[in-house]
């Protein structure tokens, strides 16, 4: 039986350690809230990036003529996998889904997979298991920048084109709400039709001007969708991070609350039963007189 | 069809709408040359490269620097769509000095073409940043 003093020094380190689990809770909330403000920050740009292109898409007719809407020049080339994980773990199963997604991807591939990894939990796993690494980048979601996007679309954009990649997808966390995240896979490249809403194209197809023409802007457009997507991928992954987080360390701080009442419950009885074993033995000893 | 009096700006890059307001006049840095926008414009599409963009409502301009991306100028509104959009005031003009001197060393010692042309972008974007900062400098100066 744990001696008093033990019990004591138990409940001491259960308490500073809700105390932790409770600070990260709320920092991780603030930064959540900042995480969906950008979120809802970057949708008008896409928004009106998508209008504009499946604007285009339907006035110039071109569809398979951009190398980046072709299929692959080399059909038996890898697929190139972005995996998003997150720099920090204490997350719940953000980083270990996102794992476990990555895995079962590349079994149902049928063909090989090489990967570009996005922070430091997923880069971690993966170098040690020796895969085809082509894309690395750690460090990135304490301020996360337009350009890490175009980094990873840079790279993607020249794996496909050179060939050494048959296509390029994206895993990670979607944010769906605070309670929610959900594992979603994207293709990036070749870049799946533009879907052209009737609506959206009447209002394009208008007598447009174009500067430069019209094939031209198109195709300078496509490479600046490809960053958008992967920006938003980025974005979400870094807001279902901190709710991911949040949900954890909540769950952690009532745990240690839970565990802390145990603990003193029993505690009081080891005193009492303590107390009372001390009385017995002076009013016996008195008896004995 | 009456033409509109006025257009609505919009300005947006990747992480946030930079400007959304009602202006009676818009100039932009197109891809072959900057371009008045009066309200009853021509439907038109075109890209933006590295400037200055300004508008005007009333008597008070407004300025702004950009670099690459593209608008969408219908006769009653403009959307721009830019990779980076800064206010003049939001404009850091140390920094921006700092960047052009060192986009004209490299320049200077540039040896590919790539890297040639990378520090041509930059030195053309922080003159572009230091143009658009100095003019409210210039502006708050005369008011004095």
């Amino acid at each position: 039986m744990p001696s008093l003093i033990d019990l004591r020094r138990r409940i001491r380190a259960v308490k500073s350690t809700e105390q932790i689990t409770k600070a990260m809770k709320t920092v991780a909330a603030s930064k959540l809230r900042r995480a969906q403000d950008r979120i809802v920050g970057a949708r008008p740009f896409a928004l009106l990036m998508r209008r504009v292109l499946s604007g285009l898409a339907t006035r110039t007719g071109s569809s398979a003529a951009h190398p980046l809407l072709a299929p692959p020049a080399a059909p038996d080339a890898p697929i190139l996998l972005f995996v998003v994980t997150a720099d920090k773990g204490l997350c719940g199963s953000f980083n270990s889904n996102l794992v476990r997604e990555a895995t079962s991807f590349a079994v149902e591939a049928g063909r090989d997979v090489a990967m570009g990894l996005v922070g430091r939990k997923g880069r971690d796993f993966f170098v040690r298991r020796g895969v085809d690494i082509r894309f690395e980048m750690v460090n990135l979601f304490n301020d996360l920048r337009y350009s890490h996007a175009e980094a990873m679309a840079e790279t993607s954009i020249e794996q496909y084109g050179s060939g050494a990649a048959s296509g390029v997808s994206i895993l990670y966390n979607e944010f769906k709400s605070v309670l929610q995240q959900q594992v979603v896979v994207d293709q990036v490249l070749p870049i799946p039709a533009i879907e052209t809403s009737d609506d959206e194209s009447e209002e394009l197809s208008a007598d447009y001007l174009f500067e430069p023409p019209a094939e031209q802007i198109f195709s300078d457009l496509l490479p600046h969708h490809v960053e958008t997507q992967f920006f938003r991928a980025l974005l979400e992954s870094a807001a279902a991070e901190h709710a991911a987080r949040m949900t954890a360390m909540d769950a952690a701080t009532r745990n240690a609350g839970e565990m802390i009442d145990g603990l003193t419950l029993h505690m009081n009885k080891v005193r009492q039963a303590a107390i009372t074993r001390e009385l017995i033995e002076v009013v016996s000893g008195a008896e004995a007189l | 069809m009456p033409l509109p009096e006025h257009l609505t700006i919009e300005i947006v890059t990747p992480d946030r709408a930079v400007v959304h307001q009602t202006v009676d006049e818009a100039r932009l840095p197109g891809a072959e040359g900057y371009l008045g926008v009066l309200p009853g414009h021509t439907p038109l599409l075109v890209m933006l490269q590295v400037g200055e963009i300004w508008f005007r409502r009333g008597s008070e301009k407004t300025y702004l620097h950009a670099a690459f991306g593209f608008a969408e100028i219908l006769p009653d509104r403009i959307r721009i769509l830019a990779r980076t959009a800064e206010r003049a005031d939001e404009i850091d003009l140390e920094r921006a000095e700092a960047a052009a001197s060192r986009a004209r060393e490299r320049l200077a010692s540039a040896t590919g073409d790539i890297d040639f042309e990378r520090a041509r972008i930059s030195l053309l974007k922080s003159l572009s940043r230091l143009q658009v900062a100095r003019r409210i400098g210039m502006r708050t100066a005369a008011k004095r």
